[in-house]
């Protein structure tokens, strides 16, 4: 193992909320309170989308969320992975169905790297908020999943809200990004698994749009898809912490047998032992946006953003599926939210690469081949 | 004083008393009366009333400087959990007498807690001290004693009062191991040696000054120590692949004869689950640093129990026809260990050592409990014994 892959210069890397964090968690967590209730949210899945617009609107311009990835010089606020973990725990725990993570971190990290005039135009309209970005890739994709779009590509999330369309196509260089306005590309709604991140079947004609990214686009693409799989573990958290403080606060409540249910052994050890996990996928999501702020292209930041992606995955499934079954019946209800949280839990374990693909990869990455 | 002025001390020191030319005694001696052995505790108990954060850098300026140490895996309950219980409970003449040998290496401790009818329910125990003139007479069996073969000394816990509920009638004492009355028999375990030992003790007569605390008050001087105990475990960072991880690492990498795609997946899941336990250790660290109570330290020990148990069980499992031996020296042969080491010995050692790592310490099942009352904050377990006298409890 060489020393990029001990970790031991990153032994001290903070793990937790600085004061800015705090501040910053506080204000969107306020704003999701107001703005995102669970009933607007289960809406979506009956074909009522009136949440997403003015919600996505306000965290991206009042808020100034969507500039928050792109570098200062094209304009946004220059911030670090870090906050975009903050800014996704809490939408995790609201479930929000806006494209933040399509958005502000895939799409803006591909663009970041090495924009054309076009790509830099693009990237500031982004910061401003004027223009919502998604990369046209299935979700499922792993970071060095992309390919070429050849006929229509299935499962695309964040299509339906974006209206510019960053489109991988083949090319003498190796792969090349285009830029297409939503307009000119047919994208079809899927009915999905997790309708709070509604996924689109999207075709585009390879020759429309512009140029955004210098040369292959190949890295940029990876570069991207690797800062939302980092990313993506803190959603993955910020869906296990409801899962877990609602669970935990519904027991509290709830009597059989003249007791609170919570008191229970069975039951209690099933939450001590959730508690546990979660505070490890706390630990795992908190450094891979860590490492990331500090060495997007170094060896660790890839090893720890398959670390907590291969947990945070399994464990907000596994959070979820423990709050519908700990809350009984009223669990297995529509009125009840805990099925949104099962649902993108669900398909968040699918999105950007399988738990296992990590695990494989990983073997790869410090010496423990198959 | 700021850390250069203590690392200008450590220097002074060391200059004045060279590692290699002083005698190893003389030297730690020395070194206790400086202040420097444990620089947290208070001035004239071997420390300097600085904060715990700065003795990590003596330790390592000392070691840098091939500075003889005191030994400490030999004692780790005298260090990690009687000296910080002194110091918190004890009469300042029990500090003197006790904490500088104790430190020093030259007085081994051990801890005569457990018995045979109180074990998660350490408060019911019925080892009884009864008054004698100046004096104690103590009767009872305690189990589980780590190291009480090679203990000078042992902290005790006994029944003072068995007509009131049992967390009030407990008294805390420090016994000599040497006295009369004091049998240590050896505990034989699932590895074939015997770290462990029974304690029968039989009209042990115990003076008065070595009671710790006031009569009745041993539970809560009791927990302290237990509390110690739990900081203890998962408190210092390890590397990536440290520790058991590591260990069961290198055996899949010398065996590449031996690789299957079942085992491959199960080595990679508890990779990951020990690096996020890894990572959860740091975050817990910056907690107490900055002052944050971590009551995460019961989950980090749950964890540590539970991957252990099955790195090891994987390990034999990648050993293949080698994991069926077991030719480590001694073998199944009885041997009296003076210190216990979970990565140590061989695979077949550290699987069945492992198991113990669920029970020590608190069993899992009550860690479990600790988690879901105290941080979760539900009910606590029905109490039926709370409001009882202790003679009444049916047993």
């Amino acid at each position: 193992m060489n020393d990029a892959t001990t970790g031991a210069d990153l032994d001290e890397l903070e793990l937790l909320d600085s004061d800015d964090d705090r501040d910053l968690r506080a204000a969107v967590a306020g704003f999701l309170a107001d703005r995102c209730p669970s009933g607007g949210v289960a809406a979506i899945y009956d074909g009522d989308r009136a949440l997403v617009e003015p919600l996505w609107r306000g965290l991206a311009t009042e808020l100034g969320l969507a500039g928050l990835l792109v570098p200062e010089e094209y304009g946004g606020a220059g911030a670090g992975s870090r906050d975009a973990a903050v800014v996704l725990e809490e939408l995790g725990r609201s479930v929000a169905p806006v494209p933040f993570l399509t958005s502000a971190v895939v799409a803006t990290t591909v663009l970041a790297q090495a924009p054309t005039d076009a790509g830099r135009e693009l990237l500031a309209d982004l910061a401003e908020g004027r223009r919502t970005a998604a990369l046209v890739v299935p979700l499922s994709t792993s970071l060095s999943g992309a390919r070429p779009v050849a006929g229509t590509v299935r499962s695309v999330a964040g299509a339906l809200e974006a209206d510019t369309l960053l489109v991988p196509v083949a090319s003498a260089v190796g792969l090349e990004l285009r830029a297409v306005p939503a307009a000119e590309a047919t994208t079809d709604p899927v009915v999905s698994l997790d309708m709070s991140r509604q996924l689109a079947d999207v075709t585009a004609d390879p020759a429309a749009g512009t140029v955004v990214v210098t040369g292959d686009a190949t890295a940029a693409v990876r570069a991207g898809l690797l800062a939302g799989t980092a990313l993506l573990a803190s959603e993955q958290l910020g869906v296990a912490q409801w899962c877990l403080a609602t669970t935990v606060g519904y027991l509290k409540e709830r009597r059989q047998f003249g007791r609170v249910v919570g008191g229970f052994q069975a039951l209690k050890h099933r939450l001590a032992d959730l508690y546990t996990s979660v505070e490890g996928a706390t630990a795992a999501a908190r450094y891979a946006a860590a490492v990331l702020a500090v060495d997007p292209a170094g060896d660790e930041t890839e090893i720890a953003t398959r670390i907590a992606a291969a947990w945070c995955s399994d464990l907000a499934v596994l959070a979820a599926e423990e709050a519908v079954q700990l809350h009984g019946g009223i669990g297995m209800t529509w009125e009840h939210p805990a099925h949104l949280y099962l649902k993108r839990a669900k398909a968040d374990q699918l999105a950007l690469g399988l738990p296992g693909h990590h695990r494989a990869r990983l073997g790869e990455l410090v010496g423990l081949v198959p | 004083m700021t850390p250069a002025e203590l690392r200008g001390r450590v220097e002074a020191f060391l200059a004045e008393h060279p590692p290699a030319t002083t005698e190893r005694s003389v030297f730690l001696h020395a070194r206790y009366a400086a202040g420097l052995a444990w620089v947290h505790f208070p001035e004239g108990h071997g420390g300097l009333g600085l904060s715990r954060g700065l003795h990590p850098m003596v330790e390592a300026l000392f070691a840098a400087a091939g500075a003889p140490d005191n030994n400490p895996r030999a004692n780790g309950i005298g260090l990690g959990m009687v000296a910080p219980t002194l110091l918190a409970y004890g009469s300042e003449e029990q500090c003197r007498r006790y904490l500088e040998p104790l430190w020093c290496g030259e007085e081994i401790w051990c801890q005569l807690f457990s018995e045979p009818g109180a074990g998660s329910d350490l408060a019911g125990l019925a080892t009884r001290a009864v008054p004698d003139g100046d004096s104690w007479v103590v009767n009872g069996q305690k189990v589980w004693t780590s190291g009480a073969h090679n203990a000078d000394l042992a902290i005790l816990v006994a029944r003072t009062d068995p007509d009131v509920p049992k967390h009030r009638g407990i008294t805390y004492f420090l016994v000599d191991m040497k006295e009369p009355g004091v049998d240590v028999r050896p505990l034989r375990q699932i590895t074939g040696e015997a770290e462990f030992n029974e304690v029968f003790l039989t009209d042990v007569r115990i003076p008065d000054a070595m009671r710790v605390g006031d009569v009745g008050d041993g539970w809560r001087v009791a927990n302290g120590t237990l509390n110690n105990e739990r900081v203890a475990i998962g408190g210092h960072a390890v590397p990536r692949e440290g520790g058991m991880l590591g260990v069961v690492a290198r055996s899949w990498r010398d065996r590449p004869e031996q690789h299957t795609p079942e085992l491959h997946d199960r080595l990679m899941r508890l990779w990951v689950e020990t690096e996020v336990a890894r990572l959860t250790g740091q975050r817990l660290r910056q907690q107490l640093a900055a002052g944050q109570p971590g009551p995460a330290g019961a989950a980090m020990k749950l964890t540590f129990a539970r991957l252990h148990q099955q790195l090891t069980g994987l390990d034999l499992e990648i050993r293949g026809e080698e994991g069926l031996r077991y030719e480590s020296e001694p073998g199944w042969d009885m041997v009296r260990p003076s210190h216990v080491d979970f990565t140590g010995r061989d695979a077949v050692y550290r699987y069945l050592r492992a198991k113990g790592n669920s029970i020590e310490g608190g069993t899992s099942e009550i860690l479990r409990n600790i988690v879901a009352e105290r941080v979760l904050g539900l009910p606590a377990e029905p109490r039926v014994d709370k409001d009882v006298p202790w003679k009444e409890v049916p047993r």
